[in-house]
């Protein structure tokens, strides 16, 4: 009994230092922003009143976020599968045909060196109907009234941006991956007649299992919690389309920006919903990926 | 039927001053159902020589046959070839009974046909109660069994199979060997086995292919390779501990080196090679005599009860029959 409870208190210490981090930058603001959600502020955010848990739920039910969530669930529809094939498209032919040319690995790993804000900017001022040297390529919408400017294009512009600026993560992670498959593998499906496609069923994607969980889920948090580009681009327009939830927390011409009681609301729906799904998606395709023994 | 012709197979890696020539010059026939070892030390371009036959790699120049079909143009998936990797390359995310059926998967077998086949080649390499594992879940030995049963599932004309007992300890490995062995009874194709141990490439082969940096040293049945090996090198390589080559001149012309194997040397008073004891090596049934002779170390094999102890002077001899002469200068086998 003696025994436990000093190894207890050696475990304690030992742990200490980052349970301190962890609860004075984590746990502690997370408290602190559910309990806020339950409260309505005037905009100097001095005053407070609480009004209850049911604010969660109103909340919820309000069809303002539910057309955030909406935004937010085809952002990330549109932004993850495209991200992992590309950045795993570019990864294979970079490792397998342009093995020998240095210079391509560092231009599609280039974007991980990019932030947010100046790849927003750049496909800004590419998208930008009077300037913008893809408008003039697009034409039609894209010069009037332009894509970010538009309801149906806007959307998936802000996606095409977002995908471009993740593309170097993926790639250089898929990059590091490839290169511990065995080529033993691939030659033995080569001499048992395996095609370059079937090889890359058979072997590449399953090897890459993993990392491609990996990616999924990162891509998906990030997916779920852009703001930067949506701020700079369309800031949540036109008419709401492209107002997620993170610009419904943040957003300048977000409907809530002046309550900071609501705002939390928003914010903790937002981390209830990004936990749900990345469980779903370790209990769901976590299963099937095969790791290494 | 499935011999292999190598005509003249030449292979070179890199170009310029970085070129390395991994294979040099090498013609050999190997015939239908040979058990055929491409034996050698590491980086003699052996497996190298085995690619080509795979189609793994592309010779430099010379041609491959298989058959009486040149497959230097040919891909692996028509050449009938199946291989059997070291590592044994087995996909680890498929069952055992997946990964046997995947060469018949790829070539468009119906469902109920593979898996009657796999259960067959698992059957006869004794896995029919781990088809449903993984090959995380399997020991050494019977990963390699499922390799090999990959191999046998689709009955190639020619299996190529790369050092697959050298990740198995020993004991497994010996008896991997006979079941090898066995299993190219019971085949009907001819098996090409590249190993750096010469002990698989006496006990398994039907014949053995010895190669030196490249260049092709001696082709034979395991005996021949051993009783009259046609360079210093084979001479050497085989057999352990290897042949004795005595200093110049001290049986015979001084212009030809001879060769005697340790187990032809006898302790006999007058003989011809004196010598000190300088080590003694007890094995149980043979004791082995290291002897300093005119600084060159001598080899003896004797009975387990020699007496001679180390610092010992003793006189060895040999018939004339067991004298291995070869040229000074090219390394070749006189008779």
């Amino acid at each position: 009994m003696r025994r436990r409870l000093r190894e207890w208190g050696l475990a304690l210490l030992m742990l200490g230092p980052s349970l301190a981090v962890l609860g004075v930058f984590v746990l502690y603001p997370l408290g602190r922003a559910i309990m806020l959600g339950r409260q309505r502020c005037d905009p100097t955010g001095r005053s407070c009143e609480t009004t209850g848990w049911d604010q969660y739920v109103d909340v919820f039910r309000s069809v303002e976020f539910q057309q955030a969530m909406g935004v937010t669930f085809k952002f990330a529809a549109m932004t993850v599968p495209l991200g992992i094939v590309l950045g795993v498209g570019l990864a294979v032919l970079a490792d397998k045909q342009l093995k020998q040319i240095g210079l391509f690995r560092t231009i599609f790993s280039s974007t991980v060196a990019t932030s947010v804000a100046v790849a927003s900017l750049m496909w800004f001022f590419l998208l930008n109907p009077s300037v913008g040297l893809l408008s003039d390529w697009i034409g039609g919408t894209a010069k009037n009234p332009g894509l970010l400017f538009d309801k149906d294009t806007a959307l998936w512009s802000v996606a095409v941006s977002s995908i471009w600026a993740n593309l170097g993560f993926t790639f250089i992670v898929v990059t590091a991956a490839l290169q511990s498959v065995p080529a033993d593998l691939y030659e033995s499906a080569y001499v048992d007649g395996a095609s370059g496609w079937r090889r890359f069923t058979n072997v590449t994607v399953p090897m890459l299992g993993p990392t491609l969980l990996f990616v999924g889920v990162v891509l998906f948090s990030r997916a779920f919690q852009a703001y930067g580009e949506f701020d700079l681009l369309t800031g949540g327009g036109p008419e709401g389309t492209t107002t997620n939830i993170p610009y419904l927390v943040y957003g300048t011409n977000s409907i809530v920006k002046s309550d900071d009681g609501l705002r939390s609301t928003v914010a903790v729906l937002l981390f209830g919903l990004l936990l749900f799904v990345s469980a779903l998606q370790f209990r769901s395709i976590g299963k099937r990926v095969h790791y290494a023994n | 039927m499935a011999q292999v012709r190598l005509e003249h197979i030449t292979k070179v890696f890199g170009s310029g001053t970085d070129a390395v020539n991994a294979v040099d010059d090498v013609s050999i026939d190997i015939a239908h159902h040979d058990f055929m070892i491409l034996l050698g030390p590491s980086g003699c371009g052996k497996s190298t020589l085995l690619r080509m036959v795979a189609g793994l790699e592309e010779p430099t120049s010379g041609n491959v046959y298989i058959g009486d079909t040149r497959v230097n143009d040919v891909e692996p998936k028509q050449r009938d070839v199946a291989m059997v990797f070291q590592s044994y390359a087995l996909y680890p995310h498929k069952t055992v009974a997946a990964n046997i059926e995947f060469p018949l998967k790829v070539r468009g077998v119906a469902k109920a046909e593979r898996a009657a086949q796999a259960a067959r080649a698992a059957e006869t390499l004794g896995l029919s109660e781990y088809l449903q594992r993984k090959p995380g879940q399997l020991s050494g030995g019977q990963r390699q069994r499922v390799a090999l049963a990959r191999a046998i599932v689709r009955n190639p004309a020619v299996f190529c199979m790369d050092e697959p007992l050298s990740n198995l300890d020993a004991k497994l490995r010996g008896e991997t060997r006979a079941e090898l062995v066995d299993l190219h009874r019971r085949i009907d194709g001819t098996i090409i086995y590249v190993t750096h141990d010469q002990v698989e490439a006496m006990t398994m082969g039907t014949r053995v292919a010895v190669m030196n940096r490249g260049t092709l040293q001696q082709v034979g049945t395991p005996q021949e390779v051993y009783d009259k090996p046609a360079t210093v090198f084979v001479a050497q390589f085989i057999g352990t501990p290897p042949m004795n080559i005595l200093p110049a001149g001290l049986l015979g012309s001084a212009d030809h080196l001879v060769g005697v194997r340790p187990e032809h040397l006898r302790i006999t008073q007058g003989g011809r090679i004196s010598g000190e004891v300088r080590l003694v090596e007890h094995l149980g049934h043979e004791v082995l005599l290291m002897c300093d002779v005119g600084g060159t170390t001598v080899i003896s094999r004797q009975p387990g009860d020699a007496t001679a102890g180390v610092g010992d002077r003793v006189e060895l001899d040999v018939s004339d029959g067991h004298l291995h002469r070869f040229d000074a200068t090219t390394q070749r086998r006189v008779d």
